[in-house]
């Protein structure tokens, strides 16, 4: 097996920086982990689920898609850089990695999104396995597990009661990575720990199934009674995808930004003849319960939610997806 | 194909033009000839396009002209957020950017043989004359056109040259009417609401497809008038308009239930939106 001391996880992160990899890991700051760009001197904090996903690396929360030169009376196009830098996630939750092959359905729904595709062929992942989750986790309920390889180049697992870490190439990325990393890899034994023990709390397609069925329910209504459309959950969810364009000006230049959105604000779907189709937020708490348990299922066979829990951790109102994912489920019954 | 999917091509404004108050149409040649040979290779009637504006942004609506007119592109739209804002204050000469055309279409080849008619109310009209046009550009390979069309008033009908060009035709029946108190003293058209002149009108339905556009309670109040004419769910298209951003499926906002209006739209049958959540619309 080829391990290497959890303790000895900045030599692993400066071995692939040395190798020339961008490296992106847990990192603790202020008192909040986040996944963060690596640098030498700074711990990993492996044992966290970080405050923001992974998808940030993939899809930026802002980036220029276009860009016009202003001049009196017209303008002219200027060139945009695409960015796409070698980079490694180390430390992915098992949940981040699954995110990965839902963003991948969307953004090559038909048309392949040129800059989300360089950055996803620039990335290796190396997830880590969780030996413990807290009450805010559901990957089981999901199709997921607190060790599940999918959408993972490799994976850390932990053993000899956290102090090891066994790493298990999966993919021609994942191997080029433990080549490039040889140096602070060790071959031996080790006792895998158990992975975190996780009960099933909804079934997906049952919950999928009254979707369908139930778009006026006066359930909504109430279900959305505490939300404050703040779109914390959406910024902080691996698969949440949604954006906006806006343009953004000064004297000499205009940048057309694609920035996150999120489809708890009231302003998403608001036409300029002031119509709003999800005039309110059961309307919007809805959508976004509809788009991960049903449209995405439906068009892409893939759920758009992989259980980290981040919106229920985050969110200040006391909504949880899974809660109302088994609350759908009981209606069913 | 180009996997910048957001990067618009250039277009220089050709022509300008008020067609009524807050309403202008432009006609629009692209500036480089790869990309409106791309274009025309994949545009077909009912499909839109992102104009913008930089440092206002990306409006959408539809394409007002059709494929067999294939030198540029023509479209019109009324003066309603900060875009169309802009848009209007541009004069011939000046330059947009475009993106598309994207959506799906009008299945006109499926027409072939069949009688049309066309009901439109007010700024409804353009994406439905790219069709006329379409049609009429090939005109025998199609039956009966009976266009009707609606407006507040008759300073609000827009493309007036062309509504008395095809009033002119031999081979099509224009019906224009104002709402009651819309009509000038010169008004030669009809004056009522446009399910009250489609009842008059009384077409027939056999072997006839319906296009309907307008403001959802012109749609709503013409609906049942054409179920009484024999008009089947399957025979009557329209289209769907929602806010865009990218327009190409991946934005997440124009969906109504599991149907994205950039992707299986902006054309349906009736049949298609009954199936649809009327909660999202």
């Amino acid at each position: 097996m080829k391990t290497i001391e959890t303790r000895r996880l900045p030599d692993l992160a400066q071995a692939l920086s040395a190798a020339g990899y961008c490296v992106v890991a847990p990192i603790e700051e202020g008192g909040v982990v986040r996944f963060r760009e690596w640098a030498p001197g700074l711990a990993i904090a492996p044992g966290a689920v970080p405050a923001n996903s992974s998808k940030d690396f993939l899809f930026p929360r802002s980036e220029v898609v276009a860009r016009f030169a202003l001049e009196p009376g017209g303008f002219s196009p200027a060139p945009v850089e695409r960015s796409a830098v070698k980079t490694v996630v180390l430390c992915a939750r098992p949940c981040d990695a699954a995110a990965l092959t839902a963003l991948d359905a969307v953004f090559n729904w038909d048309y392949r999104d040129g800059a989300y595709n360089a950055r996803r062929q620039a990335m290796t992942v190396v997830s880590l396995a969780c030996s413990k989750a807290d009450e805010h986790c559901f990957c089981t309920s999901v199709g997921g597990a607190p060790d599940g390889v999918a959408g993972a180049d490799a994976i850390l697992r932990p053993a000899d009661g956290g102090q090891l870490l066994v790493l298990d190439e999966l993919t021609e990325k994942g191997r080029a990575l433990a080549q490039a990393a040889a140096g602070t890899l060790s071959e031996g034994p080790a006792a895998l720990d158990a992975p975190a023990v996780l009960p099933r709390r909804f079934d997906s397609e049952a919950v999928g199934r009254w979707l369908a069925a139930n778009f006026e329910s006066p359930f909504w209504k109430e279900a959305a009674l505490a939300c404050l459309g703040c779109g914390a959950c959406a910024y902080a969810c691996p698969v949440c995808h949604c954006f906006d364009l806006q343009d953004e000006t000064d004297h000499a230049e205009c940048r057309r930004l694609r920035n996150w959105d999120s489809c708890g604000f009231g302003l998403f779907t608001l036409h300029a003849s002031g119509h709003n189709p999800r005039p309110d937020q059961s309307a919007r708490w809805r959508q976004r319960v509809m788009h991960k348990f049903s449209i995405y299922p439906q068009k892409f066979k893939t759920l758009a939610c992989t259980g980290c829990g981040r919106c229920s951790r985050l969110c200040q109102a006391g909504m949880a997806i899974a809660a109302t994912c088994e609350r759908i489920e009981a209606l069913g019954r | 194909m180009n996997d910048d999917l957001y990067k618009p091509f250039l277009m220089r404004i050709e022509t300008a033009r008020d067609e009524a108050p807050d309403v202008r149409t432009f006609r629009l040649k692209f500036a480089e000839e790869t990309e409106r040979a791309e274009f025309f290779q994949r545009y077909r009637v009912g499909m839109f396009g992102l104009y913008g504006v930089p440092g206002e942004g990306e409006s959408t609506f539809c394409v007002a002209s059709p494929p067999t007119r294939d030198g540029y592109i023509e479209c019109t739209f009324r003066k309603v957020g900060r875009v169309t804002q802009a848009l209007q204050e541009l004069e011939a000469g000046q330059a947009i950017t475009f993106r598309g055309p994207y959506g799906n279409h009008f299945p006109i080849e499926d027409w072939k043989g069949r009688d049309l008619l066309f009901i439109a109310g007010g700024i409804a009209l353009p994406p439905m004359r790219s069709v006329i046009w379409n049609i009429l550009d090939r005109r025998a390979e199609f039956g009966k056109v009976t266009v009707l069309y609606g407006a507040r008033t008759a300073a609000d009908l827009v493309y007036k040259d062309e509504l008395a060009d095809w009033a002119a035709r031999p081979d099509v029946t224009l019906v224009t009417t104002v709402d009651p108190g819309g009509q000038t003293p010169d008004w030669k058209g009809k004056v009522g609401f446009v399910p009250a002149v489609l009842k008059e009108l009384a077409p027939s339905a056999q072997n006839c497809v319906a296009v309907l556009c307008g403001p959802p309670i012109m749609i709503k109040l013409t609906l049942p008038v054409l179920a009484g004419l024999g008009f089947s769910a399957k025979d009557i298209y329209t289209t769907l308009e929602n806010r865009m951003k990218c327009g190409v499926g991946k934005c997440g906002r124009c969906n109504v239930g599991s149907v994205y209006v950039c992707k299986d739209g902006p054309v349906f049958t009736l049949e298609d939106i009954s199936r649809l959540p009327a909660g999202d619309m």
